[in-house]
Parts: C-alpha cells; structure tokens; sequence
C-alpha cells in the first residue's frame, strides 16, 4: 500500500493506492492519528486503491469518528470493488463519498 | 483441490491469497468474484488468527477448491482454537450513524453477506467453516 500526503490549510489529502487490508491498515490508522485538531478537512483519495478489508474500514470509521468533532471526511475515487464493500456493511450511507 | 495448513499467525495471510489464485487461475472467475474470494479469506483467516488460540503455536488449514462443471469454488477453514461459530454472531447494525458505529464484528458479516452459503461444524477439536460461492 502506498500514502502519499499533500496538506493546502487546513486541508490533509492522502492518497492511498493498493490494498487496506489487515497489514497495511495500520500504516493508514497512524497517519490519521497524528491529525491535529486544527485541520478541518481530511481528503482519502482512494485513486488505486483496488481491495479493502474490515481492518480497512475500522480505520476509516476511526477517521470518520475523528473529522466529526473538527470538521469533515470525504472519500473520492472509490472503485467499485471498494463501494461494493462499503456498500454492503451499510458504511456507504455514513461516509461521504464523491464521484 | 489444495490444501494448506499455516500457524495462526496475521502474517500469513498472504500465502492464503496465494493459493486462492493458482485455484482461481484459467477458471474464468470475474476480478469482481476474485476479490470477494480474497476478502473472505482474509477475514476468516485473521479471525482465527486473532481469537482462536489463547497460546502461541496454533495453525490454521485453508481448503480451496474449484468445481468447474458447477462453476462454484468452496472454500474452508479449520482450526484447533477455542469452539466457536462464527454464524451465530449477531449482525452488526447498519444503520446505525458513525458515531454509534462499533468499531469491530464486521469480518463475519463480510462473510456472511459475500458467500452464497456458509456452513459451521465443530468435529473431533476443530472448528471448520466453510463456505460456497458461485462464479
């Protein structure tokens, strides 16, 4: 899996390609422990990003938790395989997904 | 047919993917199913992995195998952990906002609402899972 970051404000974007699975999760989980409570905007661009496991989507419903006391969370280019995913265990509905 | 037994170890986990796809490979099965295929596996493997042992040194057999006149690929795991269904774990609520969301119990829903059947057995010390999908 990779990360890479790009911070503009207060706004953090990581883009994370391959897989969140129950190894690399963990790498995600600690990027997005060290957000301060002063960025108001956290981007995951899941641009490559082909395969995500439940590991994955505790992490990002860590993150999601976290963005809903200082601002907000927001998912692009989720493929298919992924949205089938989040679809499927209801996390479609709470996350903010754009096209 | 393959079979293969690795310690209970997260790690590990990748050498079950492995095997997964030399089965899958010239089957004809979609990238789609594939990767249902490899969630599944990930999800019962670490499962086990994480809460079937209360000692290091457990292991874990994983059995794929493809019926190509049906089109369908079963998989299986067994292990000699703690006795434990799987399928009797309550469903975690999905409508729930991200807030009340638990954080864990999704990895046997994943299962549950990925395969097209799963069955539960405990025999002779193990549990075996094993579930079915159609490609």
């Amino acid at each position: 899996m990779k990360i890479t970051k790009t911070q503009a404000g207060q706004t953090i974007t990581y883009v994370v390609s391959g897989r969140l699975d129950t190894v690399t999760a963990p790498d995600l989980g600690k990027e997005i422990d060290a957000v301060t409570p002063d960025i108001k905007e956290l981007v995951l661009d899941f641009d490559g990003l082909e395969y995500i496991s439940s590991a994955g989507i505790r992490t990002v419903l860590t993150a999601q938790k976290k963005m809903n006391k200082q601002g907000v969370l927001k998912l692009r280019h989720v493929c298919p395989a992924v949205l089938d995913v989040f679809e499927l265990t209801g996390f479609a509905d709470i996350l903010t997904i754009e096209k | 047919m393959a079979t293969l037994t690795v310690p209970a170890q997260t790690e590990q986990v990748d050498i079950l993917q492995d095997l997964l796809h030399q089965q899958l490979d010239e089957t004809g099965c979609s990238m789609a199913i594939a990767l249902q295929l490899e969630l599944v596996v990930e999800e019962a493997f670490v499962n086990i992995a994480t809460h079937a042992y209360t000692q290091p040194g457990g292991t874990a057999t994983f059995t794929c195998e493809v019926d190509r006149t049906a089109r369908q690929i079963m998989l299986r795991f067994k292990d000699q952990g703690i006795p434990f269904d799987p399928l009797q774990s309550p469903d975690p609520d999905t409508t729930l906002k991200a807030d009340e969301r638990k954080i864990g119990g999704l990895g046997i829903y994943l299962i549950k609402k990925t395969m097209d059947k799963c069955e539960y057995v405990y025999e002779q010390g193990s549990n075996i899972l094993t579930a079915w999908k159609k490609y």
